[in-house]
């Protein structure tokens, strides 16, 4: 039972993990809280099905092309609404209440185009995978597998390419690194490239996870999100992915049985809720937040 | 008659219109005086709602008391919302609003022997068994409309105006004193405030309070005028229309919120007119989505051409 709660944890978790990084690396430098990024999510998971259902095709490369789209949308994003805002020098909550415009554009577009029913991918939902004690199902196992490359990648992408030292830089202080020669408006760019694929592959991942999804998809898992976005310090992409993977695990733990009963499943996104809270109480700036003045 | 031309659909715009007035005012004082992102403002009008009805059906409490009770109720979870919360970075703050209110939420949902569940207030008195908890405000307003000689709906505008009124009013006087002006200041800096030896944080939980006490007068109105209502009446898009009522009106005045709250009423109804091509193509639920892609599109639009909202000051505030 522990071993199988862990695992979906692990499941749950990274796909958050991953969301919560494309919030993180867009935050880190624009400083926008991006409350369309579900949104964005939910977009991926449908062109998901677009390619997976409706063209035949399988779903890893139907995930990957889903991914592309994505990308496309949030650099097309930046170029028509996001560039022209910083241009008038519009601030944090003008950019906030813009997300949370944008989103109910968005979720009401797709809800348009693609109706409300739910929607299922074309995977094999027979296929279990045994590891131990633990049964994970396909979509689980491909969801596990894809989403841990997924971390290591964007890892390596923050750590050790010459983007990711920019976009470090530029999350440190953007007027700087622009005296000091790097490109902002590409590595802005980049940002929202990364940001978009890691959106689109969350979106497929929790799509496959769920089975069936509608297009609320992207914005039910919102909060747990921004959780794990604050949690390990808004800004920072290690701390959202750690705080992602903590939050699944808390939020599926948390049910285990011999934990004092367990908690009522339907309480697990409260759980993610707590969590966030008391880490607050002890660290206001998050798990790997840096105490600033802003 | 047509509904565009009907007193009965016009009136429940007016009526919406006032509640929302209300529940806006609070985050007004919240945001546009004292500079609080609170995005939780929801909890408060469900808080102020469900006690009211909980009170009234299970407690057999006099509907009145069980209303003040909302209230304080409310105010309280103000204070508890603001002790650890107030002193986080406004972001992190704005975040973890909207989980308080989410909390609030999934919590109404799933305890089905306090507040009925997902199935609303309708189950409140348990399973097979209707409940109601609003026959004394029925016949409260039986007695307003002969005592006016009026409608039921006429005699609904007027009460939650006079109240909008009455509030935005008072919030208009308390904004003229020095607890006003110390709550403006804190806005604009409150280190400057800190060094003239004003307590910042309880200022700020006092603002909160307000705001908290608004929004659950505003659930109150808004459990009258339904009859019924259920945990999804309480999701977080209601505290975003708030927002988009006070930027649409502008920010940093009282007076703008009811203005603010007319035109969305407006925009939010209009869109069910929208029977000519191409929407004559779509059905009743498309439509409804149509509907809050036109807000989408209203809240990006006035970010970016005017942040100051309507009547907004520049001068005095601009979105920052």
């Amino acid at each position: 039972m522990f071993v199988q709660l862990l695992a979906n944890g692990l499941v749950t978790g990274s796909v958050i993990a991953l969301a919560a990084a494309g919030v993180s690396i867009v935050y880190g430098i624009l400083r926008l809280v991006n409350f369309a990024y579900g949104d964005y999510m939910t977009f991926g998971a449908f062109m998901g099905i677009l390619f997976n259902v409706k063209l035949d095709l399988p779903i890893v490369p139907a995930a990957m092309l889903a991914m592309a789209a994505t990308a496309v949308l949030s650099v097309a994003l930046e170029l028509v609404l996001w560039r022209p805002l910083r241009a008038k020098s519009a601030g944090f909550m003008s950019l906030f209440l813009v997300s949370v415009g944008l989103a109910l554009v968005l979720r009401h577009v797709i809800y348009l185009v693609a109706g409300p029913q739910p929607r299922t991918y074309a995977v094999n939902p027979y296929k279990v995978y045994v590891i131990g004690s633990a049964r994970l199902s396909g979509a689980q196992g491909i969801a596990i597998v894809v989403a841990t490359i997924g971390i290591v990648l964007v890892g390596l992408l923050i750590a050790r390419t010459g983007v990711g030292r920019m976009m470090r830089a530029l999350a440190d202080d953007l007027p700087l690194a622009a005296i000091a020669g790097v490109r902002t408006g590409r590595v802005i760019l980049a940002a929202w490239i990364v940001s978009g694929l890691l959106a689109g592959l969350a979106g497929v991942l929790a799509g496959l996870v769920q089975t069936s999804f509608d297009p609320q998809l992207g914005f039910s898992l919102l909060l747990p999100i921004f959780a794990a976005v604050v949690m390990g310090g808004i800004g920072s992409v290690y701390g959202a992915l750690a705080g992602g993977l903590a939050l699944g695990l808390a939020m599926e733990l948390s049910t285990w049985p011999e934990l004092a009963g367990g908690v009522n499943p339907t309480y697990k996104p409260v759980v993610a809720f707590a969590a966030l809270v008391c880490v607050l109480l002890v660290r206001p700036q998050g798990l790997f937040g840096r105490a600033r003045v802003v | 008659m047509s509904t565009i031309a009907s007193f009965g659909f016009w009136s429940f715009v007016g009526i919406v219109a006032g509640i929302y007035t209300l529940f806006a005012l609070g985050v007004q004082v919240q945001f546009g005086f004292a500079g609080l992102l609170n995005f939780g403002q929801v909890a408060f009008m469900g808080i102020g709602a469900y006690t009211m009805a909980i009170l009234v059906v299970k407690e057999d409490l006099n509907m009145w008391i069980a209303a003040c009770c909302g209230v304080a109720l409310a105010m309280l979870a103000g204070v508890l919302l603001g002790l650890p919360t107030l002193r986080l970075r406004a972001d992190y703050f704005a975040i973890t609003t909207i989980a308080f209110s989410e909390i609030l939420r999934y919590v109404a949902t799933n305890e089905d022997r306090l507040t009925g569940g997902s199935q609303g207030t309708i189950n409140l008195a348990g399973i097979g068994r209707t409940s109601q908890y609003n026959s004394e405000w029925q016949s409260f307003l039986g007695k307003v409309e002969r005592g006016l000689h009026i409608g039921g709906d006429a005699a609904m505008l007027i009460l939650v105006w006079t109240v909008a009124l009455l509030a935005v009013t008072a919030i208009w006087l308390m904004m003229k004193t020095p607890w006003g002006r110390v709550l403006k200041s804190i806005r604009e800096d409150e280190e400057a405030v800190a060094s003239l030896g004003k307590n910042v944080f309880s200022y700020k939980l006092q603002a909160l309070v307000v705001g908290a006490a608004l929004g659950a007068i505003a659930g109150l109105f808004y459990a009258w005028q339904f009859s019924f209502f259920s945990p999804d009446d309480f999701a977080p898009l209601l505290t975003f229309f708030a927002w988009m009522i006070v930027i649409l009106g502008g920010l940093g005045r009282a007076w703008t919120v009811p203005v603010g709250a007319i035109v969305f009423g407006v925009i939010f109804a209009g869109t069910r007119f929208f029977d000519f091509a191409p929407f004559s193509l779509l059905d009743s639920t498309e439509r409804a989505y149509v509907r809050l892609i036109v807000i989408g599109v209203v809240i990006i639009g006035l970010m970016l051409f005017r942040p100051q909202g309507i009547f907004g000051n520049r001068k005095e505030m601009v979105l920052e």
